[in-house]
């Protein structure tokens, strides 16, 4: 009886040191893994654990909010996720989810969960409209008018 | 009626160019038109907090005067276009399509008219009757919506429309805009550009009609008496298109 305990605590010994021996390294970095760029600002909306756990939840409920009921609060949005945890490219531009810097790539590549999102939201802050508006086509007429509509007493 | 529906380009042509040197050459001639617009950007109905509902008190609606629009004008169709990032393939029989300028003549008289069409965000709307996963929906401020996250492209809407008010997607796209998402396999159509009515502004084709065109849509609460558009429809005589159907849609023409 003594020499099977001795027996079982020897192998779980050995487990235990096989298993420290395998965890090691991935603690010690030699194991690759995501390093999402840090957001703007000071801290997140939620802590970066809840954050981890719930970021999908939060951006359903704000979907539905916004979707059906028009309420647009930013600090929830997806717009307002893509505007702080933007990342520049080497042009100095925000990156988009081509890259593989994204924000949101960088740990989604490396769980090997697939988003949707990004087919039909920009994944750049402002989006196409941004760089549309560059040409100022237009922009000058209807700022004299916004200009004159706030001139206007009702 | 002979219907001839015209599918206007992606942007102005050079015919809208000079109409607008036009304009600008008749100051006093466009600031007549221009002022009934313009108090269109004080509506009355403050901005909507951020994190309030929307509210089945009000019922957003647009007023079309198609004396006033002129046929050789599609301000209002380039506006949408670029307000919500809508990048035409040169297939015209698919290319997305959230408002359109039709010509019609009555073959008895000869008379013409030149319209825009759009979504005419109908109370009954037959597109959300069809729907059948609830994606197309009727936000209770009377905007029609697809909501692209449950839509699954099955096109029923597209069918049940009378107005062809509705596009498929059938590109990839990565040019979107902010206020305006689309992707492939999903069904849109004209939001009243919903985000900037959110925000207290006038939908992009009724600013650009006040602004480059003609002055010919007002935007408003058809609920609240006092507004602008509540009162023309009081004061003068206005049709919906297809008002046989009794889907009682939110867009009013007058002098069709």
């Amino acid at each position: 009886m003594i020499g099977r305990a001795v027996r079982n605590g020897l192998a779980a010994a050995a487990f235990a040191a096989v298993t420290a021996v395998a965890v090691w390294p991935a603690l010690a970095g030699d194991v690759p893994l995501p390093s999402p760029a840090k957001g703007k600002g000071e801290a997140c909306v939620a802590d970066t654990a809840f954050m981890r756990r719930n970021h999908m939840s939060m951006l359903v409920h704000q979907r539905d909010a916004t979707m059906h009921e028009g309420i647009r609060t930013q600090q929830y949005s997806l717009k307002e996720c893509i505007s702080c945890h933007a990342v520049e490219g080497a042009d100095a531009k925000p990156v988009s989810i081509e890259s593989p810097d994204h924000f949101c790539r960088s740990c989604h590549d490396y769980a090997a969960v697939t988003i949707d999102c990004f087919d039909c939201h920009t994944s750049t802050p402002g989006g196409a409209d941004k760089a549309a508006e560059a040409d100022g086509a237009g922009a000058d007429a209807v700022a004299q008018l916004s200009d004159y509509a706030k001139g206007l007493d009702r | 009626m002979t219907i001839d529906p015209k599918i206007a380009p992606a942007v102005a042509g050079e015919e809208g160019v000079g109409r607008r040197d036009f304009l600008r050459a008749v100051a006093g001639f466009a600031g007549v038109t221009l002022a009934p617009g313009v108090m269109l950007y004080s509506y009355g109905a403050a901005a909507r907090p951020l994190d309030e509902a929307v509210s089945g008190k009000v019922r957003w609606g647009m007023l079309v005067d198609v004396s006033r629009c002129q046929s050789d004008c599609d301000a209002c169709v380039s506006a949408c276009f670029k307000e919500n990032g809508l990048s035409a393939v040169e297939r015209p029989t698919t290319d997305a399509q959230w408002i359109r300028k039709v010509d019609i003549r009555d073959p008895q008289t000869g008379v013409t008219r030149s319209l825009p069409v759009m979504c005419q965000h109908c109370a009954e709307p037959p597109c959300v009757d069809v729907c059948p996963t609830g994606a197309s929906f009727k936000r209770a401020d009377g905007i029609v919506l697809v909501d692209k996250h449950i839509c699954i492209g099955c096109r029923y809407c597209m069918m049940a429309c009378p107005y062809k008010a509705r596009s498929f997607v059938h590109e990839t796209h990565t040019d979107q805009v902010e206020a305006a998402p689309r992707g492939k396999g999903t069904v849109e159509g004209c939001t009243m550009c919903v985000t900037r009515v959110d925000a207290g502004n006038v939908p992009a084709c009724v600013e650009a009609c006040a602004t480059t065109g003609n002055g010919a849509i007002i935007f408003g609460d058809l609920n609240d008496p006092a507004s602008e558009i509540a009162q023309r429809i009081r004061t003068y005589a206005t049709s919906q298109i297809r008002s046989d159907l009794g889907v009682d849609p939110g867009v009013h023409y007058q002098n069709l």
